[in-house]
Order: C-alpha cells, then structure tokens, then sequence
C-alpha cells in the first residue's frame, strides 16, 4: 500500500498541511497514464486507418452525451460496482481473490433459477430480495474451498481461485443448459424475470435501480474498511499476517470471513445483473467483468471513490465502443487494447513514483 | 561496474592462513580517504535527520557512530548504502565526488552493509538467501558455500545452518546470517549498524577480532553500536551524532591513549552534554514478592524450529518479581514466551494466570486477563509499519472502547491516546500520523512499552526490551521495568544480555536447547560471581554449577 493510502486511512487529511501538495502528484500520476494510453491509442488507430478524433468523439457521444447512452453507461456500473466492493474487501485483507468471475455467474445463475419460479407466488420485492440473497450465499459458497485451503493450510488463494472459477464458469454452464433450462424456448437458457418484475428502474429513466445499489455497496465497504474495528483487522491481516496473530487476531477466521464477503458481493453482482437488466441468463453468458474490475481497483489504489470513478469512465468506454464499433468499423475488442494500454502506463508512472518517494524519503 | 576492491577480498586464501600475522597494508592505504561525507542534509517530513554532516571513513580503520535513538545514524548508512539519497551535499568515494543512488551501485563500488533490522527474505532458505542478487554466472556452488560457511564458522564462531527456513530463526540467528553474508561479499567499506546487538558477548568479542583483521587489510569499517565499551575496545575514531548534527569526534590518538573509563567518560560527555550520571544504574529497592501471578506446570511447547517437544517448562512469577531467563539466543525463549502469550499451542502441561487455567485460552482472553507480552520482533510482530503510530498504540484491542463504540472507531480518542503514550514515554515522532516504520528502533520500541504497560496488566513479558535502544533509553527502559516490578506487577524478563539479567532480577533462569535447566537466586551486589555461575549454565554446565 501506499504512503497515500496510509494517509487517506488515517483520515485526516483536511487537518494537515500540504495536503495538496502531496496529493499533487499522486492526480497526476492517475491522469497521466490515461492520457498516455489516449494518446498511444490514437497512433494505433491512425496505423489502421481510423481517425482517432472522430473515434473518441464518437465514443463520448454515445457513452456519455446522449441520454440513452448515458443511462445504458449507468446501467451497467452496478455490477461493475458491486464486483468492485468485493475486491476492494478481499484486496485490502491482503486477499488475492480472482475467481469473482465464477462467483458471479454461479450467483446469476441462482438468481435467475429462482425469481422466475417463485414470481407470481410471492410479492414482487421479496422476489427480488430473496434473489439476490440467495445469489450472494450461493457466490460465497464458491468461495469456501479456496478459503478453506488457505486459511488452515496456507494454500496460494491466487490459484485456487482461478481454479474455482473455471470450475465455476462451466458449471454455471451446465446448470443452465441440463437443470434449469426453460423448456419454453429454444434458445438455452433459464427461464425469464417478466420486466415489470425486474429491479425499478430509477425515475423516469431507463438507468436500473442496481446502480444505487452498487454505490452504496462500494462506499459502505470504504467506511467500513476505514472506520470499523471489522475493517482494521481485515486491514491489519492483509498487512501483515504475524503482527496480527501477535495483536490475537484469529488470522484463519478473518480469512474465511473475507472470502465470504468478497465472493458474497460478487454474487450479489450476479444478481443486479439478471434481477436488474438481463432477466434470465443464456448458456455461454460470461462477460468477464471481473477480470476488467481487477485492474480498475487497483488503478484506484482500493480507494471507494476513486473505483467509482474510474468504474463510470470505464462503462462510458464499454457502451460508446459497442456503438462506435457497429458504426466506424473498429471491432469492440479495440477498449481492450485502450484499457491494456493504460495498464501499462499506470504500471510505469507507479516504478516513478516509487522512486521519486525513495528519493525524497 | 568494476569491482574495486577484489584486492582486499577477505577470503582470499593467503588472508585466511596469516589473518593475524600477514597485517600488513596496502601501502598508503591506512589514511587514504575511503568514502566520506560531505555537507550532507537528510530531511524526513518533520524531522531534520541528518543536518549539515561532514565526515570521512579511512581505509584500514574501525570508525565507530555513536549516538542517542534517532540520531541519524541508520539515516547515513541508508545513503551510504544507496538506499536513500541526501538532499543536499554529497558523498565521496576516495576523494571523489560519487553518487549512489541505487543499492546495486553502492555494493558494485565495494561498500557492503548489514543493516539494522532484518533485511532477509523469510521463505527462502538460508543458503538461498546467500547467494540471492549474485550475477548467476557467478552465483556459488553448495560445496563452495559450504566451504566458505565452515571457514566463516572457524574464524569467527557464526552458526550459519544452510538448510534451515530463514523466518524460522531467532532474530540473533538472522543477524549472524546477514554478517556472515556481508562478509563473503568482496568489499572495501563494510557497514555494520548495530551488529552486535543480538550477539553472545563472544560472538561480539569474535566480532571485534575479525573487524579488526579487515581493517588492517585496508578495509574501512564503519561500526554503529550502542555499547560504549564496545567502541573503545573495537574503534579506531569514534565520532558522536546527536539530533542529526556531528556532536564531536574522538580521534585515534586520543582513543588509544585514555583508558577505558576516560574514553567511555569522553563519548558520553559529547551524547548527553554531561548527564552521564544517566549511565550509573539505579540503586535496586526493597521489594517484597507477593502471591504467584504466573505459574506454568509442566508445560510442553510445539517449538517450532527448536526441538521442545521433550522438555517440561516449569516456572512461577510472583507479582512484584522479576525473573529473568537467559540463555543463548535461539534456545527456546521466544517460544516460550509465544506460548505464554497464547501465540503457540501448548501441548501438555497447565498455565496459570492469577489463578485461573488459561492453557487454552487465547491472546485476546489472556491480555483481558492482565497478561502483557513485549515482543522482541518490534518491526515484524510488533507493530504494522505501514499504519500510523496512532493506529498502532491500540492495535492490541481492536473494537474496545473508548477507542470504538460499537464497532465504530473514534479518531480523536485514538489519536489522544497515541499523544498521550508519546508524551509519557518520549518518543521522537513528528506527530501521531506518521507511518510507525519512519521512527527509528528505539522510539518504535517506547511506543510498544507504552503499548503493553496501558491498562491494567498484572504480568508482563519482556521480550529483549532493550536491544537496540541507547544508553540513556536502555537505562530509562530498565527503570520502568523496575518500576512495573515495585507496582504489584509480576515481570518475566528474556534477554540475552547477562548483565541486564544481573542488573534487574530476582532470580535468573538458564534456557538451554528449549528446557530450563537450572534456576539461581540473583545476588546482583556480586556481578561477576553471578555471571560465571549463569554463563556455565548457559554454556550446557549444569553439572559444573551444582558441584560450585
Ligand atoms: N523513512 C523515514 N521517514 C520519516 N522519518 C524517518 C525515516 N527514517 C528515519 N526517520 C527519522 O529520522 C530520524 C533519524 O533516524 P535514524 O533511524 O537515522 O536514527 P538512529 O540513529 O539509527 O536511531 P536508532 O539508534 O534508534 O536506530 C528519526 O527521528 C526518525 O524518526
Ligand atoms: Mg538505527
């Protein structure tokens, strides 16, 4: 973590003098890469034909300037958001779980396997709130074997999670296609949440009620994380294991606890996106969009504001390149090679910043 | 880089035969200049660490710093190491201007540093740990290594086991480790910050000897202690730091020519401007032992790396005594202290607290219950180096109030506890936000004393409470450990500095390979008498104590 983190945990930041001036730098260092990947972006377009002006204006347009772009952007933040709340949990406990992408399609799955079959039955918001409770339980269950193995016999958690995932993703699969398939379609897939049934959409827009949901997800895990005893143990094993069984943490509870909590909100993601815009889930579904949130977490150095940001710039991105892809011939894959680029440059600007710090002390 | 300094490898084979006899310099080297400072300013937010310093090492002497906690002096061996860079002047390398501004250049110009905390990578073995960052084409062969350990082993009495996972060893055990890495390296500067302070009082003599050999090879050495008597007996030139600035220097001259006490006399004079009235030990007072607070029958430790598993541990504490228990580092003291903390699982046996039976209660439990353990891993156990200092005077009871009200922190109480325990235990901090890893050990250490002694404790375990701390911290710290003793508490105290043992118990037992194996009454009027009984019973003489 780093010193800015520190700072930003301690709190008290208004109190001190320079804030500005230390936290100078640290913008910098977070809009330089984005610019950098723009810029590098751009010659690619260039190389291939595509003026990369029209494109980002194009981009911007339909992501953020008309109103149906905006809201479509909106939309889709809140599994985004919720993946995000989960990470930044595990992340901070020192968790390296990486398998949110099967916890999400397995608590989609369940999700979409029950609402659709107690509708009707129950009233409309219990639907809903046990489909998203039984998502989030069934994200966790996903997670206790990884967290079991590393809690109690120190198994690497980045493999076993990867793993899991796998392991999830066709099992997802499977469910769908042999256990919950609707026989009234034939297309595979499970059955349908009728649309007035799914989450409310927010006012008079088209933006899903999921978005409000995804916010407070990631802002109540920043508190939490800063301001709870919960969250200072959590940070404190992830900061360093032997000062906290020192401290008479129980390392291996904690542990467990984090798993949970980090692939329950992966669940719940699930969920926001079958409850909320989707309505049931097609065989082969797996967006991924875990392995995009992992990056952006990081980007935001686990700060809840700064992954809301950077999660919003980034759904811009996702919905103005599907149509910028429809219209100028730039396949979609394209933001892959943005995001990537912007990984890199993020990764460059942290090596200078590292070493500046070192100079300075 | 060129390697400057293959001339003077300690290990070439000529050198090993005729170390003693073969003392003779390379011509001109012993006053050449061989690296220095110059003007050099270090600022940390808040802190001027190193202000305005000039000073030069010369090949073939033992240059010795000294200097109160937080005097700067790790600072100028991290730039010296290129670890960090000055903000104003500059270093030189024989006269020349240099700059080092990466650890690489440093040891690629010949200057090899051991530094003060453990710099070792934990998972890996030892053996590995020796040969990481050499050039592979050059990385050593296990036989080579072997080799060269056994010499290392013969010369100089370093316990070095290979195979053994480094985080698995004693702290002492590492710091042998990391001497015996800097000394394989070929170097012309070696940096030894506060080497000594986990070493056996032979391992330090043997320290001594063989620094001595490097010097009269050519080598500049440069030597950090807190052991004045250390630096008279090993130092060519001592230059004194206070607060960052160069206090004053004693040169080889006058070193050689006073005697021990004048020269001692000297060095405090120019650290503490006069006080060294601080240096005399307290008178020990009256106390009368009350009831038992601590009692461990028969207790079976899983030791880890050291073998416990045979040895039966029996002890009792009384509240207003102290029992020291020494012992060669690495002899199952910390294990046991782990295992009183509720930190390691006691496998047979029955611990008492005040009574009740905790031998399976957990740390949490035993710290509501009065226990308090100080443990000597300050930067790795102790405290999380990346948290501010406020947030790691509490660490100890997360969630209780005042400090959280229902699960809530609340910052200002945090924060005025961490003013308060500041203030109370001097500690040298800019304020209470600072990363706990920018103060430098001995404040680190204040903190973590202040830490354990809030609240109502009824036992406390010291763990080497004063290793790295100056004199005047060291004699402030052994006061307040007398003072907790006289207040009703019931101390146990690890350490391996016999004289500290000497100085404070009641009574003394000897750990040796994990068992106690003899318990003696203190009589701390008659030191040396003392000191050859323990140290036989550290030594494994059991049989030789009883017949004395
Ligand atoms: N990285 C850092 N950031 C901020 N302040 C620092 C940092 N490193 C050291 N300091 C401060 O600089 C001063 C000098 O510290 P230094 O570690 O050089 O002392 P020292 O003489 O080695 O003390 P000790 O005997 O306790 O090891 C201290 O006040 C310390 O708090
Ligand atoms: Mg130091």
């Amino acid at each position: 973590m780093s010193d800015a983190e520190a700072d930003l945990e301690s709190g008290e930041l208004l109190h001190r003098p320079g804030a500005l001036a230390r936290y100078g730098p640290i913008l910098l260092l977070t809009l330089g890469p984005i610019l950098a990947a723009l810029v590098c972006s751009s010659l690619i377009l260039l190389a291939v034909g595509v003026d990369p002006l029209a494109y980002y204006g194009y981009v911007l347009r339909r992501g953020l300037l008309s109103g149906l772009g905006l809201s479509q952007s909106l939309t889709r933040t809140a599994p985004l958001l919720l993946l995000a709340a989960g990470l930044i949990v595990a992340f901070r406990a020192g968790i390296w779980n990486l398998g949110v992408d099967g916890q999400f399609l397995l608590g989609a799955v369940a999700s979409a396997a029950l609402a659709p079959a107690i509708h009707g039955l129950l009233p409309g918001w219990l639907v809903l709130l046990l489909g998203f409770a039984l998502a989030g339980v069934v994200g966790a269950l996903w997670s206790v074997l990884p967290a079991l193995l590393k809690a109690y016999q120190g198994v690497n958690e980045i493999i076993t999670t990867l793993m899991t995932t796998f392991l999830g993703i066709s099992l997802a699969n499977a469910l769908v296609k042999l256990v919950f398939l609707d026989p009234g379609t034939t297309v595979p897939q499970t059955r349908t949440l009728p649309v007035p049934d799914r989450l409310p959409r927010l006012f008079d827009t088209t933006v899903s009620s999921g978005l409000i949901i995804g916010l407070i997800a990631v802002l109540a895990v920043h508190v939490a994380m800063n301001r709870t005893a919960f969250g200072l143990r959590l940070r404190t094993v992830g900061a360093n294991v032997r000062a906290a069984s020192h401290f008479g943490l129980s390392v291996p509870q904690l542990t467990v606890a984090t798993f949970a909590l980090s692939a329950g909100f992966a669940g719940l993601a699930g969920a926001s996106e079958i409850l909320g815009v989707n309505g049931n889930v097609r065989a082969d579904w797996n967006p991924a969009y875990g392995l995009m949130v992992i990056p952006l977490v990081f980007l935001a150095r686990f700060h809840g504001v700064a992954t809301i940001a950077l999660i919003f710039l980034y759904s811009v991105l996702l919905i103005g390149s599907e149509s910028a892809a429809r219209r100028l011939g730039v396949p979609q894959t394209f933001t892959l090679v943005l995001v990537a680029s912007m990984l890199i440059f993020f990764g460059i600007a942290e090596h200078h910043l590292h070493h500046r710090m070192r100079k300075a002390g | 880089m060129p390697n400057q300094c293959a001339r003077s490898s300690p290990w070439q084979s000529s050198e090993l035969e005729g170390l003693a006899r073969n003392a003779d310099p390379v011509a001109g080297a012993a006053n050449s200049n061989a690296v220095g400072l110059a003007s050099v300013t270090k600022r940390f937010p808040g802190v001027v660490a190193v202000d305005d310093v000039s000073l030069s090492f010369r090949a073939g002497e033992v240059h010795v710093l000294l200097g109160e906690n937080g005097a700067g002096k790790s600072t100028i061996v991290g730039m010296l190491a290129g670890v960090l860079q000055p903000d104003s002047g500059g270093l030189t390398l024989a006269g020349e201007p240099v700059q080092l501004s990466s650890p690489f250049e440093s040891l690629s110009f010949g200057i090899s540093t051991v530094f003060q905390h453990a710099m070792l990578v934990p998972t890996l073995t030892v053996f590995e740990n020796l040969v990481l960052g050499d050039a592979w084409w050059r990385r050593s062969s296990r036989s080579q290594m072997e080799e060269r350990i056994a010499e290392l082993q013969e010369l100089f009495g370093l316990q070095v086991p290979l195979d053994a996972m480094t985080g698995e060893l004693s702290l002492g055990e590492q710091q042998q480790i990391e001497i015996a890495r800097a000394l394989l390296r070929d170097c012309s500067v070696l940096i030894l910050d506060e080497a000594t302070s986990m070493l056996t009082p032979q391992g330090v003599d043997e320290l001594g000897g063989r620094m001595r050999r490097l010097a009269d090879r050519g080598l500049s050495i440069i030597f950090i202690t807190h052991k004045l008597t250390e630096a008279y007996r090993f130092g060519d030139r001592v230059s004194v730091l206070k607060l960052g600035r160069l206090a004053g220097e004693i040169g080889k001259d006058s070193l050689k020519a006073a005697s021990e006490a004048s020269a001692v006399e000297d060095m405090l004079r120019l650290m503490f401007g006069g006080e060294e009235s601080a240096a005399t030990p307290a008178p020990q007072p009256d106390r009368t032992a009350g009831e038992v607070r601590l009692a461990a029958a028969n207790l079976r430790i899983d030791g880890g790396s050291v073998n416990m598993a045979h040895s039966e541990i029996s002890l009792a504490v009384r509240s207003g005594e102290i029992l020291g228990i020494a012992g060669i580092d690495g002899n199952g003291q910390k294990q046991l202290a782990e295992a009183l903390a509720g930190q390691r699982p006691i496998l047979a046996g029955r611990l008492d607290l005040d009574g009740e039976d905790v031998t399976d209660a957990s740390v949490g439990r035993r710290r509501a219950l009065g226990l308090r353990y100080l443990t000597d891993d300050r930067l790795d156990e102790g405290s999380v180096g990346m948290f501010p200092v406020a947030d790691n005077t509490v660490l100890k009871e997360i969630g209780a109030p005042p400090f959280w009200s229902r699960g809530i922190e609340r910052p200002a109480r945090i924060a005025e506890h961490a003013r308060d325990l500041i203030k109370r235990f001097a500690v040298r901090t800019p304020n209470e936000f600072t990363p706990i890893s920018n103060l430098s050990g001995g404040n680190i250490q204040k903190l973590l004393l202040g830490r354990e002694l809030s609240g109502t404790a009824k036992v406390v375990v010291f763990n080497k409470p004063t290793y790295g701390l100056d004199m005047q911290n060291s004699v402030d710290s052994r006061r307040r450990i007398r003072a907790v003793a006289n207040s009703g508490i019931a101390v146990l105290l690890i350490s391996t500095d016999l004289d500290e043992i000497i100085e404070l118990s009641d009574r003394i037992a000897v750990m040796d390979r994990g068992r106690i194996c003899g318990v003696l009454e203190n009589n701390s009027s008659a030191p040396r008498e003392m000191r050859t009984r323990v140290g036989r019973l550290m030594v494994g003489d059991a049989a030789m104590e009883a017949a004395a």
